[in-house]
């Protein structure tokens, strides 16, 4: 035993991970973890996307292993191979989706597998129920045990997943997001959830993007950026922009080559656009030449807007404008005609045919044009692909390599290749650079540079601030489902976008 | 806790409860009714199909033997899987049975009776072993056996095939006897699903079949033993097809190499019109028995109600169609009601 917490207070920390590091590969998704969740408190945990939480988040529920730091419960060194373990340990991770059994009632959901029996092994429903109405009437909600848990909000379905914590009596619980898909009123009543399990002795973990939640909240608060611990403050000593300092403060770097671009007409204009409970009166344009980028929050609705707008999901209200003319909804022919792309974000699954050679994937969106009299021939399709490949220097074998067998970035280079080989007035990247290496990232930026330079205008949908920030000649900024900021690139700074992206609408003013 | 300051996000919980406890009610319900007015309906045609000592045995018997199966086969579907393999099941265990008797002379009749229910056992059990551990879906591997499990079938019984004098007084006796004018298979069948419906009622392991069909990821997450439940699904199901095989040749004496073909389909018509819905986790054994019921029942009732032969097997199938329909009608609306009730809580 390390000596170096030799005056350990009387209770140890219900949870202590110190410098945690996992990596995957060559990429280290987790530097240093580092966290101590005290019994009786309220810990937040917050940074931006891809700041390491989830990974210290699986770490503790059991889905990883660590390779490196400590990592006690309760003073004692644990090291879980499993998620059972960690929840034999006390430990409840509610995550934001909830699994639960749709045909089964509420009391089935939480006691499944261990169920209250007699003697002869039959269940005591009595017994199962009378523990579920005092579980749910502790935590001070209103729930039928005997309804199917098919329909319930995801709020309840949460509820239900804290009642099973405690019918475990976990002595951790960790909650990731859970706020993210909540009303005002369920966030209200999931939070005296967790003020009364907190006064009961239990140590919990908030993850959480809104800062105000943060603060009405817990009592301490810890800060994650790029995979490592940053800072950890007490809930009243810290403010709001000193901890979106700690999130962001890292310079933009010149890494991502914006050149200048001639601003000419509008190109893509949508208005109002609606759809009940993804997105709502969504209105913004794009110009030819310009690069506009689109930042948000995971799950703000930024992939689904730009879904709607190539027809591939339906919207109820709004119009979208492409070139002057009114693009008919629900139609991505018409719109790949009218000179639109679509590049996904995921490209493993929605942009490439994996099976297929690098030729036939580039072609793909093409093969009407390049066939002669209907039919296709490997000579026209390798003719074309050739040179795209070259253009944006896609490092492969051969061009009828299958393009399951290139790397990450190299696919992003095809998927892009396949919509420029359409020739788009406007193109839309999703994720354009997720999980690719800095040095394809930086030809990739240099790419949508220099089509923006020849007149293309471009969506950039993103979830990397630096990214947004270096790229885009104007950001926009959208919040669970909402166009909650508009900045030119000069006003664009860390802090605001952040600010739009995270914190209440109310509190914007 | 002061916590009660949250008001509940839903004003009133209550009545979209009561109306899905209902609505599962009302699944069995209607098919009693529906059967009711198909025995009503062929009555009035003509009186003895209900009013004559054979028309009420038969009512009762004839559908006896699918029930058995038709329970099994509901299990394996809560489960969110399915078992094609049960005709063959069936017309094996029946051959063999016939076959016990001829090959061993003064075999006691129990004897027989376990050793169906036993192969019929291990048959499933080849199902579900396949099936839940190389994780080959089920529909694949049960096609496969249902055709392997009658090709063995026909390679020992050939052209052959038994005939009831080959079988024991007392064994048939069971085919066709009755205790208070109700016949034994019947009081046998009911037995079982009795047995059945307590069981996936109240122990755990009979909750879990539900639990792994309703969402199977879940139940991995739950830590709930899934590979050991499926094979025993599969291995209950083999067993009770393998029961009613034995039952099959005290019932009706003579049995070729193709007895029970297409029982399979039978079997799955009778539990998807008793209310188990084919995607798993919901249903109940009491729903299928009906089914059964309801399906042969219909089948001797369309002829007395003069409705020609090709008609009479469109009408099954749109009875099962039908069943489905309504079952995601019902659905449907029920989830745009409990949608309704959380906007209005939001």
């Amino acid at each position: 035993m390390p000596v170096e917490i030799a005056a350990s207070p009387p209770a140890p920390p219900a949870l202590e991970l110190s410098k945690v590091v996992k990596s995957f590969g060559a990429v280290v998704a987790l530097r240093s973890g580092t966290i101590t969740l005290e019994q009786g408190s309220i810990h937040a945990l917050i940074g931006e996307n891809g700041a390491g939480k989830s990974t210290l988040v699986k770490i503790i529920a059991g889905l990883y292993r660590r390779d490196a730091g400590s990592f006690r419960l309760r003073g004692e060194e644990v090291d879980f191979h499993t998620t059972a373990q960690s929840k034999a340990a006390g430990i409840a991770v509610i995550y934001q989706e909830p699994t639960l059994f749709p045909d089964l009632s509420v009391t089935e959901n939480i006691f499944m597998g261990r169920q209250p029996t007699n003697r002869f092994g039959r269940i005591d429903r009595k017994a199962m129920r009378a523990e579920a109405t005092e579980i749910f009437a502790r935590l001070g909600v209103s729930m039928d045990p005997d309804r199917i848990t098919e329909g319930l909000s995801i709020a309840d379905q949460q509820i239900i997943e804290i009642a099973k914590a405690i019918s475990l009596d976990a002595r951790v619980l960790i909650m990731d997001e859970p706020t993210a898909a909540l009303s005002g009123v369920e966030v209200e009543r999931l939070f005296a959830v967790a003020r009364s399990l907190r006064d009961e002795g239990r140590a919990l973990m908030f993850i959480s993007h809104r800062f105000d939640e943060v603060f009405a909240l817990c009592d301490t608060v810890t800060v994650m950026r790029d995979g490592s611990y940053i800072a950890t403050e007490s809930i009243a000593e810290t403010s709001v922009d000193e901890l979106v300092r700690q999130m962001v403060g890292r310079d933009v770097a010149e890494l991502f080559p914006k050149l200048p671009a001639e601003v000419g007409d509008d190109v893509l204009v949508v208005e109002g656009l609606t759809r009940t409970g993804v997105f709502h009166d969504i209105g913004f344009t794009v110009r030819a030449g310009e690069i506009v980028g689109l930042a948000g929050l995971v799950g703000a609705g930024r992939s689904e807007v730009a879904r709607a707008i190539f027809g591939v999901d339906p919207y109820e209200s709004g119009s979208v404008r492409l070139g002057g003319r009114a693009l008919p909804k629900g139609n991505p022919r018409v719109a790949m005609a009218r000179g639109l792309a679509l590049v996904p974000e995921d490209r493993r699954k929605q942009g490439l045919v994996l099976d297929e050679s690098v030729s036939r994937n580039v072609t793909l969106a093409i093969r009407d044009s390049l066939a002669t009299a209907g039919l296709l021939t490997n000579r026209a399709e390798n003719a074309a692909a050739a040179v795209w490949a070259s253009r944006l220097e896609v490092k492969t074998a051969a061009l009828d390599a299958e393009a399951g067998t290139l790397s990450g970035g190299n696919q992003q280079k095809l998927v892009l290749g396949k919509w420029l080989a359409t020739r788009p007035k406007v193109l839309i990247v999703d994720e354009p650079t997720r999980g690719i290496d800095v040095g394809t990232k930086a030809e990739v930026h240099r790419l949508l540079s220099e089509l923006a330079q020849q007149g293309m205008a471009i969506l950039m949908i993103s979830s990397e601030l630096p990214e947004v920030l270096g790229m885009a000649d104007r950001v926009l900024v959208m919040r669970e489902g909402y166009l909650t900021g508009e900045f030119p690139r000069a006003e664009a700074t860390p802090e605001a976008v952040m600010f739009a992206a995270t914190a209440e609408k109310e509190d914007a003013k | 806790m002061t916590a009660t300051a949250a008001p509940p996000a839903k004003p009133t919980p209550s009545p979209a409860t009561r109306a899905v406890s209902h609505l599962f009610k009302a699944r069995e319900t209607a098919i009693v009714i529906a059967l009711l007015l198909v025995v009503i309906a062929a009555t009035l045609r003509n009186p003895n199909f209900l009013f004559s000592a054979d028309g009420f045995r038969d009512l009762l018997l004839t559908p006896s033997l699918l029930l058995l199966v038709a329970v099994g086969q509901a299990i394996v579907i809560f489960t969110r899987n399915i078992d094609l393999s049960v005709g063959s099941v069936l017309g094996l265990t029946a051959y063999l049975t016939g076959r016990l008797f001829i090959d061993v002379p003064g075999i006691p009749i129990i004897a027989v009776f376990l050793a169906g229910i036993i192969i019929g056992g291990m048959l499933g059990l080849v199902n579900g072993a396949l099936i839940a551990l190389a994780k080959v879906p089920a529909l694949v591997i049960t096609l496969g056996t249902l055709y392997i499990y009658r090709g063995v079938n026909v390679a020992w019984a050939g052209s052959d095939r038994i005939n009831a004098s080959d079988l024991p007084a007392a064994f048939r006796g069971l085919g066709t006897g009755q205790i208070l004018y109700i016949p034994i298979l019947t009081i046998v069948a009911v037995v079982v699903l009795v047995i059945a419906a307590w069981v996936l009622r109240n122990l755990r392991s009979g909750r879990e079949f539900y639990a792994i069909g309703s969402d199977p990821a879940a139940a991995h997450l739950y830590g709930l033993p899934v590979t050991r439940r499926i094979i025993t699904a599969f291995v209950v199901s083999g067993a009770l097809s393998g029961f009613a095989g034995v039952l099959y040749a005290a019932r009706y004496g003579t049995v070729s190499s193709a007895a029970g073909t297409g029982w399979e389909f039978q079997a799955i018509g009778a539990a998807v019109i008793g209310g188990v819905a084919i995607s798993g986790g919901v249903g109940t054994v009491w729903g299928a028995a009906i089914g059964a019921y309801l399906l042969l029942t219909i089948n001797r009732a369309l002829p007395i109600l003069g409705i020609q032969d090709f008609w009479q097997r469109a009408v099954l199938g749109a009875l099962i169609i039908g069943a489905i329909v309504l079952d995601r009608v019902l659905a449907l609306r029920q989830s745009r009601k409990l949608l309704e009730i959380r906007e209005e809580g939001r």
